[in-house]
């Protein structure tokens, strides 16, 4: 009955390009070909992967070691995040949840950013318009509605369907498996189905929220409820970076193009816990992990580069020196990061301060101001 | 031209349109029916359907969408149908409008305006008739108002939409047809964010807002009949409040009697009473004094006219602030 829970690497409703052993599989709909050399593609993959492992593991261990109040583990999901966001055109625009680390990755946000929200110096330090990547959002799928007003303005400014590729403009809206759940996932859906609006839904299933498995609150396989809303809906081997890619590709080019939403379902595994309070050993089994690690996602290409010679084993070293800077770099960096200033709490309330808040802000200043001022004459 | 305070809010909409392309309208059934109180009457039919949008029902949706849309360069305006129904999206309005500015540290903002036509009166089931302002008012990085008068409100909602913060623009839906005043297109407007004395008085000063408002100048006019002078001030602006009218008034009569629908207990009656109280002690001869809605559901419509403050709710707390 839970058949569609995990689906074989063959399963013919999932796409896949690339298997766990490295191999590359045909599929009738989708055929990798990336806008650059096919070797020097997947070499590109292959780093951002291990790049954003290392971010990952490097991140984890800092928020062992105090440094960091919490962290969200993206550790089994690389291919999911670096095909989906690979296959970004410049001008489309991402909503993240909490754990897209490696869309960050690849949107070019500062790691040192992403460490600078869950160690609590600031609430995401980077400009959204910048690098067409929203704010990491904790209320669970409360942005999926977020990227579909803004694909609803994306149609209103006419750059869908102009057949200029630099124009052209989709949205993407990152979730979860818990967060199908949610009225506000199912309103998007409703909406932007509604308005035809250029926005894809992209689901990283990784079968756990939080402690609670993906059966005991889906029924059917995710990828098709988006039927009952009126678009298409495909589930891909989200460990599979090529597949991710292309399936990706397709639904931007969709929503691009006008043809309105797609959804997909990335069929990927969270190796580690869902943060760092979390303990996975008090609700799954050791077997269920061990057999996900066979599917890992960036063991596969480098099998893959390795066998087919796509690659050098000085290009392996060569990425493992650059994760070894970026831990580097992090580990560094950490203590580097601005305390807040305390008055600077009361900044972007508002536009501007009202009178009440300014009165509050002068008082703490001047009060704040007393301890230091006590300090300097001892 | 004299308008009912609908038709003024219609108008104000209709300008503020008019001036500013990225002015948008979401909500439902506010297209080819003009909305269930006729506010958005004719805009769809003049803006267009991408300007004036009906939306799926689907409240957390219309908030939600209209965040999307202010985050890609436009001004939404959403209606709530009413009061009751807000709350599937109140998640949207307190966790994502009101701190998308604070989280972003400034370079995001939220020019996005909620209309929801609040409070009773008009004989209404169940859920169309409360007023919680004071939840929205709890929360930073909101702003909320309430206008009381057709040419205040006709102003007050083009000023809401210019404004660069969120706004939770409160409409008293029982004077929606039943309060006509003169408004003048060509007057310059009052600022958004501030309180106004609307009758002058010496003896208490009765502070309302919103639907409340006529109630209260109802009391004051009865008042002088029996010789009390009562000041009566329309806050308008909920948050931020402004209280230096108050203040500058409770120092000269010394008492305040404060009027709202909405339940008593931790209402807005109960900022205004402590702020009086920190700032105006020694001007006061008596406690402030709260007439709201009882700390009770809203109550069945037969039954709304024991719940609601009314004239003499307001003149018997006068007389209690006096007796003192």
């Amino acid at each position: 009955m839970t058949e569609f829970l995990t689906p074989s690497p063959s399963h013919p409703d999932m796409v896949q390009l690339l298997n766990p052993e490295g191999e590359r599989v045909s599929h009738p709909d989708y055929e990798f070909s990336p806008d650059r050399p096919e070797d020097e593609a997947v070499r590109g993959f292959y780093r951002d992967m291990v790049l954003t492992r290392r971010l990952d593991v490097e991140a984890t261990a800092l928020q062992r070691h105090g440094e960091l109040g919490l962290w969200a583990q993206l550790l089994g999901q690389e291919a999911a995040q670096i095909g989906a966001a690979r296959a970004l055109a410049p001008q489309d625009f991402v909503f993240p949840t909490y754990r897209e680390h490696g869309v960050a990755w690849c949107r070019d946000v500062d790691p040192m950013q992403l460490l600078g929200l869950f160690r609590g110096t600031d609430q995401g330090g980077w400009d959204p318009a910048e690098h067409n990547f929203g704010l990491y959002t904790i209320v669970i799928g409360a942005q999926t509605l977020h990227a579909t007003g803004y694909a609803m303005g994306v149609q209103m400014d006419g750059l869908v369907g102009t057949g200029d590729p630099t124009r052209d403009t989709a949205v993407v809206a990152h979730f979860g498996d818990g967060a199908s759940s949610q009225g506000d996932v199912n309103e998007a859906m409703v909406f932007a189905a509604t308005y035809n609006a250029p926005v894809v839904f992209f689901c990283q299933n990784n079968q756990w929220a939080i402690s609670e498995p993906v059966d005991q609150m889906v029924k059917v396989p995710l990828y098709k409820r988006a039927q009952g809303f009126g678009f298409p809906g495909v589930r891909v081997d989200g460990n599979d970076v090529l597949a991710t890619y292309e399936v990706m590709k397709a639904a931007l080019k969709r929503a691009h193009e006008g043809g309105g939403p797609t959804m997909i379902e990335a069929f990927t595994y969270r190796m580690g816990a869902h943060t760092t309070t979390d303990d996975p050993t008090r609700y799954r089994v050791s077997d269920e992990v061990e057999a996900w690690k066979l599917k890992d996602p960036i063991a596969r290409v480098e099998a893959y580069l390795r066998r087919g010679g796509g690659a050098s084993s000085s290009f392996f070293s060569k990425v493992e020196a650059e994760a070894d800077e970026l831990g580097e770099r992090l580990r560094a960096g950490i203590h580097a990061l601005p305390e807040p200033d305390p008055v600077a709490l009361f900044d972007n309330v508002y536009s501007e301060l009202p009178p009440e808040l300014r009165e509050q802000r002068d008082g703490y200043a001047a009060y704040h101001a007393s301890f230091d001022l006590e300090g300097a004459s001892r | 031209m004299k308008m009912t305070l609908a038709k003024a809010l219609n108008a104000g909409l209709r300008r503020a349109m008019e001036d500013d392309p990225k002015v948008v309208l979401m909500g439902e059934d506010i297209g080819r029916l003009g909305g269930v109180f006729r506010i958005t009457d004719g805009l769809q039919k003049d803006f267009g359907e991408a300007r004036v949008v009906d939306t799926p029902l689907a409240e957390s949706g219309i908030v939600g969408t209209a965040v999307g849309l202010a985050l890609r360069g436009y001004r939404p305006v959403v209606e709530i149908q009413f009061d009751g129904f807000v709350y599937p999206a109140y998640d949207q309005i307190v966790s994502q409008v009101a701190k998308f500015h604070y989280r972003s540290g400034g370079r995001v903002a939220m020019p996005m305006v909620v209309r929801i036509p609040f409070g009773g009166g008009i004989g209404a089931v169940e859920h169309h008739s409360e007023s919680p302002e004071a939840q929205f008012a709890h929360t930073p990085g909101l702003k909320v108002v309430a206008c009381s008068d057709p040419l205040d409100a006709y102003w007050m909602i083009q000023q809401a939409i210019a404004h660069p913060d969120p706004v939770i623009f409160l409409e008293p839906k029982r004077l929606y047809h039943s309060t006509k005043a003169e408004v003048d297109v060509d007057a310059a407007p009052a600022p958004l964010f501030e309180s106004r004395v609307v009758r002058a008085g010496t003896d208490v000063t009765v502070l309302a807002y919103g639907p409340t408002v006529k109630t209260a100048l109802t009391a004051a006019e009865a008042a002088a009949g029996e010789g009390k002078s009562l000041e009566v001030i329309d806050l308008r602006t909920l948050s931020p409040l402004d209280m230096a009218p108050v203040f500058e008034s409770v120092r000269r009569t010394g008492r305040a009697v404060v009027v709202h629908e909405a339940q008593v207990n931790l209402g807005l009656g109960a900022e205004v009473a402590a702020r009086v109280a920190e700032q105006c002690f020694h001007s006061l001869e008596a406690p402030v004094l709260r007439v709201g809605g009882f700390d009770t559901p809203y109550p069945p419509a037969r039954a709304e006219e024991f719940f609601l403050p009314d004239l003499d709710r307001v003149l018997d707390a006068v007389d209690r602030s006096l007796a003192w």
